[in-house]
């Protein structure tokens, strides 16, 4: 096992609580922080390589220089605790166990950006950790670590909680911005970028709960050390929400570089496939990345083994690779159907179009369209082009990368299993008898 | 003479408290956790007499509330049974069997998805990605996550809220009372 930084100490007594979080060390890169300069914090987080945890893998640092310093205008950091991606729970894991780690590294991450009033905004169904991060943040407040002249230092910052309702779209910066304000989650168009004109028109930085968590120990130990951990690019430790046809689904911290197949196999992690069955495909980072089968995500098309890094996992651009993304590592066994797999997907994509931009308002419906004839057998040959052709239609044309994440997974589904999707045309009504996902347990359905 | 929409006075207090959150002047952006509240008093939906109250606390046009609310997924817009569950249906947890878990249910209750039972006790919904992908498959009843499902622990679980009877919307009050002891 690798080191751990961010989900280290679940197992001590009462770390969810301000005085555990305290005892193992809690705080202490915040004390450290008010003592250096703003500028120095963000040269700490640019030294130490940190990249955007939500998805994009942005450089982090570079993100907060860009934020724009009007004088008079107050700046705000707003945490992205929309966690919707399939695939993806490392959040919620994080803010359950270990709340305070989260409130520290926005103390720390509000002062670099001079925040005085930060917001955490967090998906509505995740309302139980609502609350424990509410608690989480009293404690805070009634230990001066928020508030007014926070130990002693002069600077000043509320954070309070925001909650969502129910849209994936709202994870989408600009989206989460437009939901902060009141309205409706639709996606601006960039520029003007949120580092200059954010929500109510102040400049913003949008980070997600892993990359702020993980300023803390950044902060603590350098940011020279902290690019120490991973290889080349991927520094430091990464959260993968494991989950699928494995025997130990669970939420992993991994020094960035650990083989896949050790990710995969080792009973460190994700511990094999479950009942002795053979892996069909994964997709490594959320539902939006493209889905690789076995022999591809296990080694690169040029058959090197494949790292859990960024590059690694994206060699070979979308034609032989995929992408690391939330970390949302979903693996299928030998009995999944893929097209069904797509199917769902589509749909969950289709669900959460916002319905602002055509190309994906209207390709996601019609993809699901096409995809739904497969399952009831009604599916041509010329419907696989068909898909194709929708896919290339949306990627790019969209505000928001949302038309991607519907474009992408259709793409990689026909281009690494176009034979199941011709199986499907073949066998017509007759293929609506094949087991497509597993039963649960050893129970039959109802 | 249909009954007076008005908050709890402990739901008001609240509400204030919330809106002080955002700048001066930028009120509306307590909508969405006001409607939350609104939801949890008012019978687990919005009508539209709701939506207008709520537009009238927040001081703007109830056109305003109308098309938040039908954006987001968990504002109900039609009456729901007392207790809503809301089966996770995407990517894991289809995979490791959340079609079969609806099914039960449905065969359970003697309800399709999106129905509500004749007692007006359960609800049944399928909703997206509930962040829960690695102990699949779930359903989320109120605020409350029930994980790693077989046929068997969920039937329980039904069967446990249906014992409760009225007791079971408890859950709406518990976030009004959770939300309360926010000091700042």
């Amino acid at each position: 096992m690798g080191r751990q930084l961010l989900i280290n100490d679940l197992d001590k007594e009462r770390i969810q609580s301000l005085a555990g979080y305290k005892a193992h060390g809690g705080y202490a890169a915040l004390e450290k922080a008010l003592k250096m300069k703003p500028e120095e914090i963000v040269e700490e987080v640019k030294k130490s390589g940190l990249r955007g945890r939500g998805g994009a893998g942005f450089p982090t640092g570079m993100k907060w220089s860009f934020i724009a310093k009007p004088p008079g205008v107050p700046r705000h950091l707003v945490c992205n605790a929309d966690e919707s991606e399939p695939g993806t729970f490392k959040d919620r894991f994080l803010m359950e166990k270990k709340p305070h780690i989260l409130i520290e590294g926005m103390i720390i991450s509000s002062f670099a950006l001079g925040a005085n009033v930060s917001y955490i905004y967090i998906r509505g169904e995740m309302m139980y950790v609502y609350h424990i991060l509410e608690k989480a943040i009293q404690e805070a407040y009634d230990a001066n670590l928020l508030g007014k002249n926070i130990l002693g230092s002069g600077y000043d910052l509320d954070v309070y909680m925001h909650v969502g309702a129910g849209a994936y779209i709202c994870g989408e910066e600009t989206g989460l911005i437009e939901s902060l304000e009141g309205k409706r989650g639709n996606p601006r168009i960039k520029p003007p970028f949120p580092a200059v004109k954010g929500v109510w028109d102040r400049p913003t930085v949008v980070n997600n709960v892993e990359t702020i968590a993980a300023v803390v120990p950044i902060i603590n130990m350098t940011g020279d050390e902290y690019a120490k951990i991973g290889i080349g690019k991927s520094t430091g430790t990464k959260l993968i929400s494991a989950s699928g046809h494995i025997n130990k689904p669970g939420v992993y911290e991994i020094e960035l570089g650990v083989p896949v197949e050790e990710f995969i196999y080792s009973d460190e992690y994700c511990g094999g496939i479950r009942n002795g069955k053979k892996m069909k495909a994964v997709v490594a980072g959320g539902s939006s990345v493209p889905i690789l089968p076995t022999e591809l995500i296990l080694k690169t098309a040029k058959g090197e083994p494949r790292l859990m890094t960024y590059e690694s996992l994206s060699d070979g651009g979308f034609i032989t690779g995929t992408m690391l993304g939330s970390g949302g590592f979903i693996v299928m066994d030998e009995d999944t159907s893929v097209v069904k797999n797509l199917w769902n997907f589509t749909r969950f994509y289709h669900h959460e179009s916002c319905g602002q931009c055509s190309p994906c308002r209207e390709g996601t419906g019609w993809m699901e369209k096409v995809l739904h004839k497969f399952l009831d057998g009604h599916a041509t040959m010329a419907d696989i082009d068909l898909l194709w052709d929708i896919q290339g239609k949306i990627e790019g044309k969209t505000i928001c990368p949302l038309g991607e994440a519907a474009a992408w997974p259709v793409a990689a589904a026909i281009r690494h299993f176009r034979s199941e999707f011709e199986e499907y045309v073949k066998n017509g009504k007759n293929m609506k008898d094949v087991k497509h996902y597993y039963r649960i347990n050893n129970m039959q359905p109802a | 003479m249909a009954k007076q929409i008005k908050f709890s006075d402990e739901a008001l207090a609240l509400c204030n408290k919330l809106m002080k959150r955002y700048p001066e002047g930028k009120q509306k952006s307590a909508i969405l956790p006001i409607l939350h509240l609104a939801q949890a008093e008012f019978d687990g939906w919005l009508s539209a007499p709701v939506m207008d109250y709520v537009a009238s606390i927040l001081k703007i046009q109830p056109i305003e509330v109308y098309e938040v609310a039908s954006f987001y997924s968990m504002f109900n817009l039609k009456p729901v049974g007392k207790c809503v569950i809301e089966v996770c249906r995407t990517g894991p947890c289809w995979l490791m069997g959340a079609e079969d878990l609806v099914k039960f249910i449905e065969k359970k209750l003697n309800v399709k998805e999106g129905q509500t039972t004749a007692d007006g006790m359960f609800t049944l919904k399928t909703v997206e990605c509930l962040a829960s992908c690695g102990t699949a498959p779930m359903v989320q009843i109120g605020e409350i996550y029930h994980e790693n499902l077989t046929f068997e622990k969920c039937s329980t679980i039904l069967d446990d809220y249906k014992n409760k009877g009225e007791e079971i919307s408890h859950y709406r009050k518990e976030r009004i009372k959770n939300h309360s002891e926010i000091k700042q």
